[in-house]
């Protein structure tokens, strides 16, 4: 379960002076269901996000994560999520088991437990061709895989993947699609954000559309598509954000 | 809990440092072979010239005198040097480097030393250039010699005893221990080396666990784990201090084995004075001790002050740019105490990195001022934990962690 409450991030830019990169977003998402969190570039997507992992610190407003708060209880919020983004990278000299025990034993497990969730990851995302390589050694696919075991490692019940699949090639989002789909249906809770309409309709259970650091939209697909009368997620999403585009360019 | 984690992270960082080739090189094979071949190499070419400049026979020119000829037999029959024959352009020869002194004879000398009234004997060299003044000195001796036969031979003519004008000898005499004429020298050449192989050893890993950190983007996967940001930064920091430490080790260990090596070669006996014993640096197990305890909070801070450094920086590149200019600076201080003259006080005992400096120096040499060690421990532990917090708490500000 992830609640935000208010959630606000400000900061002090030399030429623009103070941004509102988030402004005031509340939202809740449930176990087993995926929420979608859709938004152009500089949308505040990856900063909302970063709040929830508290790998940034709210200026105002908090969430919570399974009852966790976010600003008084980062460690176990820390504790209780997997956090996966494309800019999550792995460090390129241990190899992938390392890797992953590293997180595991961050994560407080110990050595029987850690062996026991890693043969039973490695075995599931057939890893075991490539665990003692080093990570700089892996191919973009491999890398993914590695880090999808990292994330799962301490078995979080809170899923933030921060647009997991830009960069990467068709089969290699696939999969990522694939495990996110498999984590709402092990009951975990799920947030990802992203800026493709595909994969909102192939995966959410709910979106939050934002644009400008608000929240300017929630609802399931149905919600929406009956709300503002069009059945293409695109329309939908130009005819919500259209009118802030049209506000910034004034300014 | 707490001890765990940097544990962790300290076990990760030291896994991950032992397979980056940079690291490597930088912690291990600089102090041990770099430094030994370089100062080696530094000393045993500098004694090679002092030895070569004592040995060569000058050549010289004498300018005038030819009204003279005591005085030209006085001096055809110094051996310590060979006089060819002069030459209109003696002053451009010596400026050369062809000729290293012209000895100016003023007219009719001898005619003149009988009345009583002879004047001065020039020695033109080239100041400052060792052969020059090296066969100038002995030159000047050897005519004082002469002026001095010419007195008592003077004096004894008239029937007067041949000391009348000399009632009493000066000389000289060092009974300073050998190693403490040495360790002026060794103890600033030693300082200088730790502070820079202290910095040095640091620099490689706390740029690459921070800097390098943010280049990879493994920061914002390292901070989504459950570990707390002080722990993350006490564990990295603690890598960091490892391999100043043993690149400060090493850095003592070879020049302890370098220095006995030169000691027994030889080539320091070209250094000493005639007849004066080669200098001795004595660098025994408890000199090597104290310097490593001096290293303790020395790369505390250096570690510390690094990271801090580094942490700003968002690659590689950008954070040896900061740190680049920072070699020179720390330094400064290590040159500082190689000045003669420059001694400990208790004031001087709590300026960073001279305190350390000057400690050196006087370790060398064999003085254990234990009040002054521990001053200069605690004062450095001061600035150490200083800096380390100071890294700390720049760990926590977003605006570092996440630059842009």
């Amino acid at each position: 379960m992830i609640e935000a409450v208010n959630l606000c991030k400000r900061f002090h830019d030399k030429k623009r002076g103070e941004v509102r990169a988030v402004d005031n977003v509340s939202f809740i998402c449930r176990p087993g269901k995926i929420y979608g969190l859709l938004g152009a570039n500089g949308a505040g997507k990856t900063t909302t996000l970063r709040m929830l992992a508290t790998i940034l610190e709210p200026t105002d407003g908090t969430a919570r994560l399974c009852g966790y708060d976010v600003v008084e209880n980062p460690e176990r919020v820390r504790a209780n999520c997997g956090f996966l983004s494309t800019a999550t990278a792995l460090y390129p000299r241990l190899t992938a088991q390392e890797l992953v025990e590293y997180f595991g034993r961050l994560n407080g497990l110990d050595s029987v437990t850690l062996k026991k969730r890693i043969d039973e990851i490695f075995a599931r995302l057939d890893m075991n061709e490539f665990r003692d390589r080093q990570c700089d050694k892996l191919s973009t696919g491999m890398k993914q895989k590695t880090s999808i075991a990292r994330t799962l490692v301490h078995d979080p019940p809170v899923m933030i993947f921060d647009e997991p699949t830009s960069g990467l090639d068709v089969m290699t989002a696939r999969s990522i699609v694939e495990f996110i789909r498999e984590c709402r249906d092990r009951g975990k809770t799920v947030i990802f954000s992203t800026h493709v309409m595909s994969e909102v309709e192939k995966l959410c259970d709910i979106v939050g559309i934002i644009a400008d650091g608000k929240l300017l939209a929630e609802g399931t697909l149905a919600e929406l598509r009956q709300k503002h009368g069009e059945t293409d997620l695109e329309e939908i999403f130009v005819k919500i954000v259209a009118p802030h585009h049209r506000a910034e360019e004034k300014l | 809990m707490g001890m765990r984690n940097i544990g962790i992270v300290y076990r990760k960082e030291l896994t991950e440092a032992l397979r980056d080739r940079r690291t490597l090189i930088t912690t291990f094979l600089v102090p041990l072979l770099m430094i030994p071949l370089l100062g080696s190499g530094f000393v045993t070419v500098m004694s090679t010239v002092l030895g070569n400049a004592k040995k060569e026979k000058p050549l010289v020119m004498v300018v005038g005198g030819t009204d003279s000829p005591a005085l030209l037999a006085a001096l055809r029959e110094y051996p310590k040097m060979i006089i060819v024959p002069t030459t209109p352009d003696w002053q451009h020869k010596i400026i050369e480097k062809d000729l290293r002194m012209a000895i100016e004879v003023p007219p009719e000398f001898d005619e003149n030393l009988k009345k009583g009234k002879a004047g001065t004997i020039n020695i033109n060299i080239y100041g400052g250039e060792i052969k020059s003044e090296l066969a100038a000195g002995s030159l000047e001796g050897y005519l004082k010699e002469y002026r001095d036969g010419i007195t008592v031979k003077r004096l004894e003519a008239n029937h007067l005893p041949g000391d009348l004008l000399k009632p009493f000898d000066v000389k000289r005499q060092s009974i300073a221990p050998p190693q403490k004429v040495a360790a002026a020298f060794a103890g600033g050449i030693i300082s200088y080396m730790l502070i820079l192989m202290c910095l040095q050893g640091a620099m490689s890993p706390a740029i690459d666990l921070t800097a390098g950190e943010k280049e990879r983007g493994t920061i914002e996967t390292i901070l989504s784990s459950p570990i707390s940001r002080t722990h993350l930064v006490l564990g990295k920091f603690l890598l960091v201090l490892t391999a100043a430490l043993i690149t400060t080790m090493l850095l003592l260990i070879s020049v302890s084995v370098s220095s006995t090596v030169l000691q027994d070669s030889h080539i320091l006996d070209q250094l000493s004075d005639e007849g004066q014993p080669p200098p001795h640096f004595s660098l025994g197990p408890k000199a090597i001790g104290s310097v490593v305890i001096m290293a303790i909070p020395l790369s505390v801070l250096f570690s510390s002050g690094l990271m801090t450094i580094a942490l700003f920086a968002k690659s590689h590149k950008e954070a040896q740019s900061y740190i680049a200019p920072l070699m020179f600076v720390v330094v400064i201080p290590a040159i500082a105490a190689m000045i003669p003259g420059m001694d400990l006080t208790p004031k001087l005992a709590i300026v960073p990195l001279l305190n350390v400096s000057l400690l050196c120096k006087e370790l060398v040499s064999g003085d254990y001022h234990w009040n002054y060690i521990a001053l200069i421990f605690l004062s450095t532990s001061v600035y150490a934990a200083g800096a380390l917090y100071l890294a700390v708490k720049m760990f926590q500000r977003e605006s570092v962690l996440f630059r842009s």
